[in-house]
């Protein structure tokens, strides 16, 4: 690894200056946790980055009863250590508190999870459930994206060259919401996904009906793999195992995996369907209030 | 039965037991506040003025022959101080050097090296450069221009026998019992265990398992790279720093492959960070060297990246196990065979040779069969691992054994307390035991509150092994110094892995009748004592061990004589006792004796051993797993390990090593494998996707500490390091067959492979599958 050139702005303008100035051979840091990796391990040769650290922006987390906004480079552990946030959005932490160990989480950020855009990330079917909008800015002005068009394959996203992510808006939990992010990995940590889901729902003010529903899943495309029709089959259906199930098929079928050293492509079909369904039932104890946080525990690898 | 048992942790009592005073406590390490304040120095630890920085430049290629290597843009980068290739080599002999836990042919270790003509397996080593820091190393060595012909993959041993296989190694002719063949091969060797009639043993049986296996590469996971700083000195003077197994292996090695007289090279080890065998073969070492000499004699340091170290170092064979077992109506074992086809990797030498004797030794078989085949393949040579060959073989026996049990209606502990090996039975190359506690160690585990227990519970199961490791003696050399203040420098040469500086002082404290803490050990280099072997075999504690007595036996009867002389009686009238001397009236405190002796006259002794009695270790294992039937993840339940131990002389470090072991096992058994692709490259080269247990995946490991003392050694000593290793996946297999009812055929019994396994049972008819509890 050689030297770079480091610049540390401290308004969005500044940054949207610095990476213009760098051209193609700049790049945006934040927690650096996948950065500064691809860096030394030569997948990545640059001449500059660009820390957004120092960009309030960037790092702000603002939540109130329209929703949340959380600044792009954020760490994981400023998301859980924050109280209000694990009110509105406790699945949210099924993500923040598994990537990484505490010391990565006081580094990495969900919009460097983004942004890294891995088809493995395990942030992103989780804000897929939660139907977040990505704010970027850009040479050319700011934009907003639906997080489920963010990524464009392997390593690739909509950002054009200069623009970065700025922050990410959840909507205000509907009343009666619930969300889960489930993993599967061979060990109980160090991992990376072998297959992910997110899923949330919005159940009836009984509880006994799926009002809407969303299911997302890692590591089966090349990108974070949004299943609208999983969640399309939920709407108007009881609460049951069968609805789960069938939701579960669909999931499977969207599913399109490779085999690698990580899984094979029938193992990554099943467990598309195993955790679908099982998030889905975790996503469904929350909305109703119920915990599950044993079977989370083991199944993200924090037993 | 004669052995006394222990249960592990904490329940001794402060005191050893059996009339000894230190042996059997659990005193505090030598080396534990240097090591928990960060000061330790391990190898990459080493700084020193004007030092430089190493980068090897390594094959791209699984099989390649290299056409040239240009290396003058490296060497025109400003900060580049030396480029060295094979071409700095001496040209290497066809010699055998013995490194105790295997011989090695020096040509072939020079060339694993730095590759000669051809790239063996990916990560083989080409080229190397010496630069003013480690970027411009680095740098430079992308600079070299190696021409590649890149040559068909040879991965497994089916590749590897196949008519048309490509060849590794061009004057390779397959050694068949001594007969050297007169075609290029693949098979760098065969052998033959035969005892008895295996043909009628086979025609009596009442019921016949036979099976085939196969498990696959994995690497030791020592958590510290292999790194090692070289200078070379004008006068011609070489030292060597460096974390190894052995010094002076790494003394005779590097000598060999560079020919220089051992007179002129110093070896000082470093504190290691994990070897379990894969720090005795040098990688670095004459790396470093070359590149000292080279740059103008300035030192420099070549450390290892993880990647380097799983894909170039390490690691031990993938095999294809075939056995076949026999019993009477009984269960009486009536005839074994057992074919074992192990991967060498790129050089012969795979420790095929020390499975076949694993394989059936557990068990007592008057008809037996044992075949041993040695393959080349395009895959890193194999280095020695813990009980090294065990584990692939045992997984196979174990679960033929605990077929068999199971088709007789009979418990898998009952089953092996019948057949278990005892003294006078012979292991299969026909080696005759002497006292031994196989069946000590199944009737603590079927004893055991863990497997008298019931289990609970659907996809729950319980499975247990057994499994046998040779130790080892070899030789050691040590000195000490008795302090005028009544303390001792015990000076030793065996690496300390494993706590060894306190097990070998306890054993000096005891013959000596002084306190643990009046005993300073350390370990020195190469220019200090005489020859010693590596720390491997499970020797350390055994024979440095059996040194330190001999010294502590010298040192107090030359104090009886001094003393003797002073006090003007006989010599052989001097006692002493709880730590007094005392002849005609006259008694004086060890302490004080310590002083008077020497008022002369320093006092010092020194002690050479090689022991050949040696006593081997059985180890039987029981646990308890969960399979998530959704994921095929095994979760480890519950573990527990008894193992004849000899005399425990530290119980700690005694069941870490046990502990340590089940817990590589265990990664073996469920997740650990190098993975290739088509091309032969290593594509899992990092501890992400090389997948060694954390602790979240592993229970507290109970050990049962079985002591059947061994007659050879004054304190009943046997080796403890290994065999704990050597039952664990057929504990596991077994334990996953009870608790879905599929056999595995094959290692890692990974998520993906178990999900697929238990598809496959499901696709069968229902009336060949068996019970489901």
């Amino acid at each position: 690894m050689q030297a770079l050139e480091f610049v540390a702005p401290t308004t969005v303008d500044e940054a949207i200056s610095a990476l213009a100035a760098g051209g193609g051979r700049a790049r945006p840091l934040s927690g650096g946790t996948d950065l500064i990796a691809q860096l030394q391990e030569g997948r990545l040769a640059l001449d500059t980055v660009v820390d957004l650290k120092r960009i309030p922006d960037l790092m702000a987390i603002s939540i109130s009863g329209d929703g949340l906004t959380l600044g792009a480079s954020a760490s994981c552990h400023s998301i859980n250590a924050n109280q209000a946030i694990r009110d509105a959005y406790p699945a949210l932490i099924d993500s923040t508190h598994l990537i990484g160990g505490t010391q990565i989480q006081g580094r990495a950020s969900l919009g460097g999870n983004l942004c890294n855009s891995s088809p493995a990330a395990d942030s992103i079917p989780n804000l897929i459930a939660h139907s977040v909008t990505c704010n970027i800015a850009g040479p050319n002005g700011s934009r907003s994206v639906a997080v489920e068009d963010f990524c464009t394959g392997p390593g690739r996203n909509v950002l054009e060259s200069g623009e970065f992510l700025v922050s990410l808006d959840f909507p205000a939990p509907p009343p009666n919401f619930g969300a889960a992010y489930l993993r599967f990995i061979p060990r109980n940590e160090m991992d990376i996904a072998v297959v992910g889901a997110g899923a949330s729902v919005v159940l009836s003010d009984d509880k006994s009906t799926i009002q809407s529903a969303r299911v997302a899943l890692g590591a089966v495309a090349p990108t974070p793999l949004y299943v609208e029709e999983a969640g399309a089959a939920l709407a108007g259906q009881p609460v049951s195992e069968e609805s789960l199930a069938r939701a579960a098929e669909l999931a499977r079928a969207a599913a399109r995996p490779i085999s690698d050293m990580r899984g094979t492509i029938p193992q990554r079909k099943h467990l598309s369907a195993v955790l679908t369904q099982r998030a889905l039932r975790i996503a469904i104890d929350r909305a109703r209030g119920t915990k599950t946080v044993d079977e989370l525990g083991r199944l993200n690898g924090h037993g | 039965m004669a052995g006394t048992k222990q249960n592990g942790t904490g329940k001794l009592a402060a005191n050893g037991q059996n009339g000894y005073k230190v042996i059997g406590t659990r005193p505090v390490r030598p080396d534990g506040v240097d090591k928990v304040t960060g000061r330790a120095v391990y190898a990459a630890d080493v700084q020193m003025t004007g030092l430089l920085h190493g980068f090897v430049l390594r094959s791209p290629h699984a099989h390649a022959n290299i056409r040239s290597i240009d290396t003058s843009k490296a060497e025109a980068l400003p900060g580049v101080r030396a480029v060295v290739t094979a071409a700095d080599l001496p040209v290497a002999e066809d010699k055998i050097e013995d490194l105790g836990e295997g011989a090695i042919n020096l040509k072939y270790l020079s060339d694993n090296i730095l590759a000669h003509e051809k790239a063996l397996y990916h990560g083989h080593a080409v080229a190397a450069v010496a630069a003013v820091n480690p970027h411009i190393a680095q740098e430079a060595a992308e600079l070299i221009e190696v021409d590649y012909e890149p040559l068909p993959p040879v991965m497994t041993v089916d590749d590897a026998l196949a008519d048309d296989a490509p060849i590794l190694l061009d004057t390779l002719r397959t050694d068949s019992m001594g007969e050297i063949g007169t075609e290029k091969s693949n098979l760098a060797s065969f052998f033959r265990h035969q005892r008895g009639d295996l043909d009628a043993g086979f025609a009596d049986a009442h019921l016949v398992v036979d099976r085939t296996y196969r498990t696959e590469t994995v690497h030791q996971g020592y958590i510290e790279p292999h790194a090692a700083t070289a200078l070379y000195s004008a006068d011609g003077q070489i030292i060597i720093w460096t974390s190894t197994q052995g010094s002076f292996a790494v003394r005779g090695q590097v000598c060999e492959i560079l020919q220089i007289p051992v007179s002129r090279l110093k070896v000082v080890p470093t504190e290691i960070g994990g070897g379990f065998g894969g720090k005795i073969n040098v990688y670095v070492e004459p790396v470093a060297v070359l590149l000292s000499r080279k740059a103008g004699h300035e030192p420099v340091k070549v450390v290892m990246s993880r990647a380097d170290v799983l894909a170039a170092t390490g690691p031990t064979s993938g095999s294809n196990v075939r056995v076949k077992i026999g019993v009477d109506a009984n269960g009486k074992i009536s005839a074994a065979l057992a074919e074992l086809y192990y991967e060498a990797g790129a050089y012969p030498g795979s420790p095929v040779g020390a499975a076949a004797n694993v394989s059936l030794a557990p068990y007592a078989i008057d008809n037996l069969q044992v075949d041993g085949y040695d393959i080349v393949v395009n895959r890193p040579r194999s280095a020695a691992y813990r009980a090294p060959g065990g584990t692939n073989v045992a997984f196979a026996v174990e679960s033929v054994v605990d077929e068999l049990a199971e088709k007789l209606g009979m418990d898998p502990a009952e089953f092996r307390v019948l057949n278990g090996a005892k003294e006078n039975d012979r292991r299969p190359d026909g080696l005759q035991y002497a006292r031994i506690g196989q069946i000590e160690t199944v009737e603590a585990i079927r004893d055991s509150e863990h497997y008298q227990s019931s289990l609970e519970g659907k996809y729950r199961g319980r499975g247990i092994a057994s499994g046998y490791w040779n130790n080892w003696g070899g030789q050691s050399s040590a000195t000490a110094v008795l302090n005028p203040d009544g303390t001792v420098n015990l000076n030793e040469a065996s690496t300390d892995i494993g706590g060894t500086r306190a097990s070998i002082a306890m054993q000096l404290a005891e013959a000596m009748d002084i306190e643990y803490e009046q005993v300073k050990a350390r370990v020195v280099d190469t220019d200090t004592v005489s020859y010693n072997d590596v720390t491997g075999g499970s020797r350390t504690t055994f024979a440095t061990g059996l040194a330190a007595y001999n010294l502590g036996q010298q040192l107090v009867k030359e104090m009886k004589d001094r003393l003797a002389d002073q006090w003007d009686v006989g010599a052989g009238d001097v006692s002493y006792e709880d730590g007094v001397f005392s002849a005609g009236g006259e008694s004086l405190p060890f302490v004080e004796a310590a002083g008077l002796v020497q008022r002369e006259e320093p006092l010092m002794a020194s002690s050479t051993v090689h022991p050949q009695d040696f006593g081997p270790g059985f180890s039987t294992q029981c646990v308890d797993v969960e399979v998530d039937p959704e994921t095929g993840k095994i979760t480890i339940l519950r573990y527990t390990i008894a193992q004849d131990v000899g005399k425990a002389i530290h119980p700690s470090y005694v069941e870490g090593q046990m502990q340590g072991g089940v817990a590589q096992g265990i990664g073996w058994a469920i997740n650990e494998e190098y993975i290739y692709d088509d091309e032969g490259h290593l594509l899992n080269a990092s501890l992400l996707d090389y997948r060694m247990p954390t602790a979240l995946d592993l229970p507290m490991i109970e050990t049962i500490l079985v002591e059947v003392p061994h007659p050879a050694h004054p304190y009943g000593v046997r080796g403890v390091g290994e065999v704990n290793i050597v039952p664990p996946a057929g504990a596991i297999a077994n334990a996953v067959y009870n608790a879905t009812g599929v056999r595995m055929d094959k290692l890692p019994i990974s998520p993906a492979n178990l999900l697929e396994a238990m598809w496959a049972r499901e696709a069968e008819p229902a009336e060949l599958v068996p019970g489901d509890d």
